[in-house]
């Protein structure tokens, strides 16, 4: 039960690059979203993406899993130029995400979502499925094995057979970080996985957050408004302001960087 | 008081992925396989299975098609008719060209050259979505019925431009034709059914059922996934369209023998197959079969009531028919949007825990 991605990582040491972007500008018509961007992230790190509202954080995670394409720039991944790829060939390298606004499967259960999380390790054909027994079954099962670890880990095994439209809004952000799990990512691309949250639900969240970094050295890019979460939980931060990067460095170097407090935290935001 | 299950208490995830999760649901399942094959074939005639069984099994089989791209997928579709078509054109052509192949292959074929030609149709959905496919597919409808009314290949260039079904017999009995009898029709139906029905539910329980419903779903959060959309989008209309082809194909050969495309696969079966499920649940194989029943059933019940009952005039009572299923119809769109097995599926919730519900 392996993706493509297992095997990308396999060379690559803890706090060596896992992705690097490079020069990066991307524009819609006139609207300059990401200008000359370079950062990267190493193997087991949190890379907080912090700036404000339209700062082009969500762009620079369509940028990663191949949503946008850049006028300009590259996209170096497990030490290879990145070419031109779909969305689906991104995730067999083994880039999973979640969204600002929750996306998941409005019509099927926790359990179907999660196990949906499971895609790039499946691999059974449609002949194998019409006859079921076998192969598919089997392969069914072992996966539902990973699914159960992670609805244990993430402690959502009473919502396990419920749709999930009908779960509040927290449970969702929780279900969504379930199915991006579900695919035991490389680099897992975390779009304001706290926002709208009450304390208690941050805190689960950043334990949650911390403990993939820590039990499955997944690296994790993390977009976050709150500067607290933020200064506690990720190693190193970049600051975006208007498409552009102004600040980066571990969260010490941040905080006191003058651009960025007059950038982004002198401003007033939600 | 008979004894049933109480709750839902599985101990291995095998048992957790059993189609009929409870025990009752099974035993149910396998006392209907044994009336279906053991006892309908002794009392079954002329009347029940032309006027019920038969279309009932046959339609069910599109209605689970449509259901696999439409309710699993999310894919709207309004040619089912023509596909329909397809199947039943296909049928014709290899019956009349290879008169030596078993009928059981022949509808297979038959299935598989309209998943092909469902493929191709299919491909324009990366692009359209909604409303605009359900357009798309509208065309393909009317075009398919067009094409087998104008090239006369399709209907070996007789005279009437109809196709009829040639005699086809298994283990000595006709299957088609004339002389086919009721029970022989009805098993080779039924167990073309059962077949299926069995490899739907297999295909939508795992990891390809998983995929259809995430492009239905959420489509970005499915291709992020690695679910790849074209690929996915064109399983479904391939799969589909073999159900429906076989449906097709059935339709002709085996229920109605002779075949005028215009009159038999036009937009009002698309519509009907499409009422089906809807009626009987968008995403579900039971509503599949629900939805189909229903639709077969209840113009039956309303046209013996009506005119052998109240003694009407046949006319009145066809139009008073499509006014009641037409009510039926936006019934229960507004009631339960889930359909017939959405409200079976919550009143054996209900029972399960009964009498004590928390
Ligand atoms: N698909 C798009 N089409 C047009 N403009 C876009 C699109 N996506 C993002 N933008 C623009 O790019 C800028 C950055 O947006 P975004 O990346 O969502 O910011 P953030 O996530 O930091 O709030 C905004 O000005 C936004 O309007
Ligand atoms: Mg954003």
């Amino acid at each position: 039960m392996k993706n493509h991605g297992t095997s990308l990582v396999s060379n690559i040491e803890p706090g060596q690059e896992v992705l690097s972007v490079q020069n990066i500008s991307l524009s819609f018509g006139g609207v300059k979203a990401l200008t000359d961007i370079s950062f990267d992230l190493v193997k087991g790190e949190v890379r907080a993406i912090i700036g404000p509202n339209g700062a082009g954080k969500s762009s620079m995670l369509n940028v990663i899993n191949g949503f946008y394409h850049p006028q300009e720039g590259e996209v170096f991944y497990c030490g290879q130029k990145r070419n031109a790829m779909k969305p689906h060939q991104i995730a067999h390298q083994g880039i999973a995400r979640t969204f600002q606004n929750i996306a998941l499967f409005k019509g099927m259960s926790t359990l179907d979502n999660i196990m949906t999380g499971r895609f790039t390790h499946m691999k059974t054909n449609v002949l194998q499925h019409a006859f079921w027994r076998g192969p598919a079954e089997q392969e069914e099962i072992e996966n539902r094995l990973k699914v159960e670890e992670i609805i244990d880990f993430l402690e959502i095994q009473t919502i396990r057979k419920t749709p999930v439209g009908r779960l509040p809004y927290g449970l969702q952000k929780r279900v969504e970080l379930g199915r991006a799990l579900a695919a035991e990512p490389v680099l897992l691309l975390l779009d304001e996985p706290m926002a709208g949250m009450n304390i208690e639900e941050k805190e689960d969240m950043s334990r949650f957050i911390l403990d993939v970094q820590e039990e499955f050295g997944t690296t994790i890019a993390l977009i976050e408004h709150d500067m607290g979460v933020v200064m506690d939980i990720s190693d190193r931060v970049v600051v975006l302001d208007y498409g552009k990067k102004i600040g980066d460095g571990t969260p010490d170097e941040v905080r006191n960087n003058q651009a960025v407090i007059d950038a982004y935290l002198g401003v007033p935001h939600e | 008081m008979f004894y049933r299950q109480a709750g839902d208490f599985k101990s291995s995830y095998r048992e957790d992925l059993q189609t009929f999760a409870l025990k009752q649901d099974r035993w149910a399942y396998y006392a209907l396989l044994v009336v279906a094959f053991l006892v309908v074939p002794f009392i079954i005639n002329d009347y029940w299975a032309s006027a019920v069984l038969l279309p009932f099994l046959i339609l069910a089989i599109a209605a689970l098609g449509l259901n696999i791209l439409t309710g699993y997928c999310g894919q709207v579709s309004l040619g089912t008719g023509g596909f329909m078509a397809v199947g039943a054109y296909a049928c014709y052509k290899i019956m009349t060209s290879a008169p030596d192949l078993s009928i059981f292959f022949v509808v297979l074929l038959s299935g598989a050259v309209t998943a092909l030609v469902g493929l191709i149709f299919g491909i324009p959905s990366l692009r359209i979505k909604g409303f605009y496919l359900a357009v798309a597919t509208l065309a393909a409808q009317f075009f398919l019925v067009w094409l087998f009314n104008k090239v006369p290949w399709f209907y070996n260039y007789s005279a009437s431009g109809q196709i009829s079904a040639p005699e086809r017999t298994m283990f000595g009995w006709a299957i088609t034709g004339p002389n086919a009898e009721a029970p022989v029709r009805y098993l080779f139906c039924i167990t073309i059914v059962v077949l299926l029905a069995w490899i739907a539910r297999n295909l939508t329980r795992g990891r390809i059922g998983r995929s259809w419903m995430a492009i239905r779903d959420m489509d970005i959060a499915a291709e992020i996934i690695g679910v790849d959309p074209l690929k996915t989008k064109l399983l479904a209309f391939a799969v589909s369209s073999f159900y429906i082809g076989v449906s097709g194909a059935l339709f002709f050969s085996v229920y109605l023998g002779a075949v005028e495309v215009g009159e038999v696969f036009g937009i009002t079966l698309s519509f009907l197959i499409l009422f089906m499920i809807i009626i009987g649940g968008l995403g579900s194989i039971l509503g599949s079969f629900i939805g189909a029943g229903f639709l077969v059933l209840v113009p039956v019940l309303l046209k013996n009531v009506m005119v052998n009952g109240l003694g009407w005039p046949t006319d009145i009572a066809a139009h008073i028919e499509f006014v009641i299923v037409g009510g039926l119809i936006m019934g229960f769109l507004i009631v339960e949007p889930h359909g017939l097995a959405q409200l079976w599926r919550l009143a054996k919730e209900k029972l399960l825990l009964w009498p004590f519900p928390h």
